[in-house]
């Protein structure tokens, strides 16, 4: 049993760093599966951590053991919320990459495309052709009140300068 | 004056069935609407003209100190007959200018209507905040009134341009209010302008704020381009908003601000020198104009200059002068716009190079025309030379800016000229114009205004009887509006600046090559069009750096971040503690080298299923752990949570590829890598020092006793759950819900609440008989896939592991169980039953709709927290209630129980929805697809695709 000024032991401190460490490698990846895999491990590691934040004991079962030897139940209680989110999220998740799959073949995240062509843009020092962007009143033949003419000659009136 | 506001926003709202039932009609009707603005400020005219206020305050927004302050004054008071009188004469127009059944005219009407609205909101306003309000409603109203022809480019540029130079504007003016009513206490104008203002650098920014916002609104230099552009309007528009109303706006500000601020350092000089540059600028601009409609844009432009020097220079005499121009500028030139309507509806042209012979032709409209330009010119015995005499005496010791006002009074005469020439004269070589017949409704508003130019020029003592007061907020005034002042300065001046004009307009062809060479930049949309250009080009610039499109890349920031800022604070604190207990079990080290070894040959596996049974081995090595530090209720839910998903995995893997495809990120593998140990690193030390950095005592040492004493539970972790913080469940089961209406809606194409998969009537693969039937869907399995070692285990078990999940759900407030344990335990009996005997299996097993049983979970579980609130107990708070029946005895039941029922029901629900989407489903799917042969089908046609 560990006192306070000792703090959790060594054996579970290695376990969270390497289920994290695990855990975000596979979170950078492309593939769907692995970043779901990667989501599973950092979320084992993390609850571990949380589950660290209070101390070890008995079973948080009153009747079965003193109140002071007891293990602390709020983190219990914040990790058991987590581990089944984790279930809704894995879920999800799966759901996710078989839509993926099914629509694309594979289940990997491509760039998106709209921001690749931002950076296409950036690249070549374009202007988005917005719809109010490229011109003026000036390139527009019409400036003329459109509902009140009777007669229009095309093309002959004028637009500012 | 509330009951004004509220008559334009009904009339408004009205404005729309209106239009559809009566056509431009409609009009004449909600011309009412500001024509009783008008009649109530005409009624007022006495209160006003003693230097009385008409004052009216409604409670708004109580929390933020809001009120409806309204306050007429003399300022407010000539404002108020402009925007009435001019909205409805030009409302009246409307309704003839558009031919029926012409596109967007109820818009258009409901729109104008709910513009004068906001205007009228703008002059009354005596709290800034609320006139700040209206100010942005008449800025979008404006907005929607030059883009009025949603479908020319032309129109949706001219409104994005204005809508983007006065809001910049007003926003900056909010600033300047803000800045203002904080240090003051209050935002009433009445009482900031006798309060004692701040001093120094804080006053100057905040006026400075608030000037910017005025010019904007104005169209003053160097916001002056995208009053021109706006002539995309239709003409009513221009004439009411460009001209009387809401460009009068940033005047109005200015003027109201004047008596308490025009002392203030950069006010004076700002106002002096942007007016008369906009004036000199868009008189010089407006020779040069062929179109008649922009010809009068740009004299509104010099003529808004004209009024922001003389209303800003906060004088008596200039302050009297300056309203005076303020209505003789309203009156001429909505008029005017009016005329330009007429000829552009008649002729279908304004460009005066078209136009021939008008003058004789239609006399009526000349004449019109000639009494609202000579006012425009300053000549007598219209109010335009009243107010503009007024003006050059008020200016009489600053030479400097009296050259500059005569110089542009020059160039008005020399345009006013101009537009008389171009409208009315006869050109050689153009056939004379016929506009055909002119009906009442349309020349009778500007014969209206030009006529009141007529009569106000005369009745000048009345004028400078009614509008002293407000001059005299500056102090007693020492010259009056008069039509006659004898032989004075500003007479001669006149005369000056109208023969300058006349002979600018004599010498308009040897001018016109200057003209066309002398470009002031003050016209040209040039500069505004190079700052959104500079600003997209920004914007994408920003977006492509920061926004590269790449999810690893999006999630490797992230996770630096997170690695770096904790990790630099864990190094510079050294929190670190002297001596670390390598284990409190040995059991622990043995797991924790199982689970680390799992983990990282779980980053190296290239086929999906070892991965995830690796991943699985770290999950279970977890629950291990969580029984060693004391947890059983986590164990068991994660060791449950585990086999779930291992069988969820093995629904959609058998799709997948077997393998993950080849990796193009073989370069970036090693930066992974990195960023995956430095934040797991990260966490081992935080790990390492959070553990034990606890300064207070924990808050759950008291959740033991309590469990008891309130939750009457001795399980202290499910009590904590569904008692003590049941708000984090409830807001759980929210996710959960969500989460399996995610994975219902990605796998069903169609509705997931249709009749539930029937078993067809067996056919080719029947049962032979005497077979004993284990699962009644066992036989629509093809005899390849049935397993009957499982479907006699499943038969044999179901119901005990059902019945067990109860006791687990029963008596998880005293031992180990709960809600999320007994639904897990259900919800693996299903995942047994599908395995078994395929989806038709699950439906015989569940005859129930997963979106029921999720909805019922979350229902109870919600339910169960009314009904604590409606007995008066905080929501969610759990009681005992003790009962007893025959045989069973005496016992009591714990109404937490109740919320740990909709708990399993959730679970239930999301592991049903989870099987009939990713099994029953996917079955679906893999037999349209025309290889399945329905059940747990191992698909690998994705491999390597």
């Amino acid at each position: 049993m560990t006192s306070a000024d000792v703090g959790p032991p060594l054996a579970l401190v290695l376990a969270v760093g390497v289920l994290v460490a695990c855990g975000v490698t596979l979170l950078l990846e492309r593939s769907l599966t692995r970043i779901l895999l990667g989501v599973i491990l950092l979320g084992n590691g993390v609850n571990l951590l949380i589950l660290l934040g209070g101390r070890p004991g008995a079973a948080p079962v009153v009747g079965t053991a003193p109140t002071a030897a007891m293990s602390d139940a709020l983190p219990q209680a914040m990790v058991l919320t987590a581990i089944v989110i984790t279930f809704g999220l894995t879920a999800f998740l799966l759901a996710v990459s078989y839509r993926s799959w099914y629509l694309t073949g594979d289940d990997e995240v491509p760039d998106d495309i709209e921001d690749r062509q931002i950076v296409r843009q950036a690249e070549r020092n374009e202007v988005a052709t917005a719809d109010l962007g490229g011109e003026g009143p000036d390139g527009d033949p019409e400036q003329v009140d459109p509902g009140p003419a009777r007669r229009r000659r095309a093309g002959d009136a004028d637009g500012p300068r | 004056m509330l009951v004004l506001l509220i008559l334009h926003l009904v009339a408004a709202l009205a404005a729309p069935p209106l239009v559809r039932w009566w056509g431009p009609r409609a009009c004449y009707l909600l011309a009412l609407a500001p024509a009783a603005a008008f009649g109530w400020a005409l009624a007022r005219t006495p209160a006003v003209a003693d230097g009385g206020a008409v004052v009216e305050t409604y409670p708004w927004i109580r929390q933020l100190g809001l009120e409806v302050a309204l306050r007429a004054t003399t300022l407010s008071w000539l404002m108020t007959l402009l925007v009435g009188g001019v909205g409805a004469l030009v409302l009246v127009y409307s309704g003839r200018y558009f031919a029926p059944g012409s596109l967007g005219l109820a818009r258009f009407a409901a729109v104008l209507v709910a513009f004068a609205g906001a205007m009228l909101g703008l002059v009354l306003a005596d709290d800034l905040l609320l006139l700040y309000v209206c100010w942005e409603l008449t800025t979008i109203f404006s907005y929607l009134l030059i883009g009025h022809s949603t479908e020319r480019r032309s129109s949706r540029w001219a409104a994005a341009q204005a809508l983007t130079v006065t809001t910049l504007g007003g926003l900056a003016m909010l600033v300047g209010f803000v800045m203002l009513g904080t240090r003051a206490g209050t935002y009433r104008w009445s009482e900031l302008a006798t309060a004692s203002l701040p001093g120094g650098a804080y006053l100057v920014t905040a006026v400075s704020l608030i000037l910017v916002g005025a010019l904007a609104k104005s169209a003053v230099f160097p916001f002056t381009s995208w009053l021109p552009v706006a002539m995309a309007a239709p003409t009513p528009v221009s004439a009411y908003l460009h001209a009387a109303a809401m460009v009068k706006a940033g005047v109005y500000l200015i003027g109201l601000l004047a008596p308490a601020l025009a002392t203030v350092g950069p006010w004076r000089p700002v106002v002096t020198v942007a007016g008369l540059a906009t004036m000199v600028a868009g008189g010089w601009a407006a020779l040069r104009q062929t179109d008649l409609k922009l010809l009068l844009a740009y004299g509104t432009v010099s003529q808004l200059g004209l009024l922001v020097v003389v209303v800003g220079a906060g004088t008596p005499d200039a302050a009297l002068a300056g309203v005076a121009m303020l209505l003789a500028h309203a009156l001429f030139k909505a008029a005017l716009f009016l005329v330009v309507g007429i000829l552009d509806h008649g002729a279908g042209t304004r460009d005066l190079r078209e136009l021939s012979g008008l003058g004789r032709r239609e006399p009526l409209l000349a004449a019109v025309a000639v009494l609202a330009a000579a006012s425009m010119a300053g000549l007598p015995p219209l109010v335009g030379f009243v107010a503009k005499e007024a003006v050059l005496a008020a200016f009489l010791d600053r030479p400097v800016v009296l050259a500059a006002l005569v110089a542009g009074t020059a160039l008005t005469v020399a345009y006013s000229a101009r537009f008389m020439w171009g409208a009315f004269g006869d050109r050689p070589g153009v056939a004379p114009t016929d506009i055909g017949r002119i009906s009442v409704p349309l020349l009778g508003p500007p014969a209206l205004l030009a006529g009141a130019g007529l009569v106000a020029g005369p009745a000048a003592g009345v004028l400078d009887h009614v509008l002293r007061p407000y001059a005299e907020l500056f102090g007693p005034a020492a010259k009056d509006l008069a039509l006659w002042h004898g032989l004075s300065p500003a007479l001669g001046l006149s005369a000056v600046a109208v023969a300058g004009g006349a002979a600018l307009f004599a010498v308009r062809g040897p001018l016109a090559p200057v003209l066309a060479r002398l470009h002031v930049p003050v016209g040209g949309n040039q500069g505004y069009e190079w700052i959104t250009r500079r600003f997209d080009r920004l914007a994408i610039e920003v977006t492509a750096v920061t926004q590269r499109g790449s999810l690893p890349q999006y999630l490797g920031t992230i996770l630096i971040a997170l690695a770096v800022v904790p990790g630099a604070a864990l190094l510079t604190a050294r929190p670190w503690r002297e001596r670390i207990s390598p284990w409190d079990n040995p059991l622990q080290v043995v797991v924790v080298t199982v689970v680390a070894v799992a983990a990282v040959l779980a980053v190296g596996a290239r086929r999906r299923l070892t991965a995830m049974l690796l991943v699985g081995v770290t999950g279970y090595g977890s629950a291990l752990l969580f029984v060693l530090y004391g947890a059983p209720d986590l164990a068991l839910t994660q060791f449950l949570v585990e086999t779930a998903t291992i069988a969820v995995f093995v629904l959609v893997l058998r799709r997948l590829p077997q393998r993950f495809s080849a990796r193009p990120l073989r370069r970036s593998r090693w930066v992974r890598r990195a960023i995956g140990l430095a934040v797991g690193v990260v966490a081992a030390g935080l790990a390492l020092v959070a553990g034990g950095a606890r300064t207070a005592p924990t808050i759950s040492d008291a959740f033991p006793d309590l469990a008891v004493t309130e939750g009457y539970g001795r399980n202290v972790a499910n009590v904590t759950l569904v008692d003590i913080r049941a708000w984090d469940t409830m807001g759980e089961l929210a996710v959960l819900v969500v989460a399996a209406t995610g994975v219902a809606s990605l796998v069903f194409q169609r509705s997931r609440t249709g009749p539930r998969p029937r078993r067809p009537e067996p056919t080719g693969r029947v049962n032979r008989p005497g077979r004993p039937v284990w699962l009644r869907g066992g036989p629509t399995l093809s005899e390849r896939r049935r397993a009957i070692v499982l479907e006699v285990v499943t038969r044999l078990i179901f119901h005990t592991v059902a019945l067990f999940s109860l006791f687990l759900l029963f008596s998880g407030h005293n031992a180990p169980g709960g809600g999320f344990a007994g639904g897990l335990v259900a919800g693996l009996a299903l995942v047994v039953r599908y395995l078994a005997g395929g989806r038709y299996e699950l439906a015989e097993a569940a005859p129930v709709g997963a979106g029921t049983v999720l909805g019922a979970g979350l229902a109870v579980s919600v339910g169960t927290g009314v009904v604590a609130l409606l007995t008066g107990a905080p929501v969610l708070s759990s009681t005992k209630i003790n009962l007893s029946l025959p045989l069973v005895g005496d016992f009591y039941v714990v109404t937490s129980i109740f919320f740990d029922v909709g708990v399993y029901l959730v679970v239930v629900g999301l592991a049903l929805d989870i099987l009939r989407s990713l099994g029953a489903e996917v079955d679906r799917h893999i037999e349209a697809a025309g290889r399945g042969d329905g059940g747990l089908v191992v698909d690998r046609t994705g491999e390597g695709r």
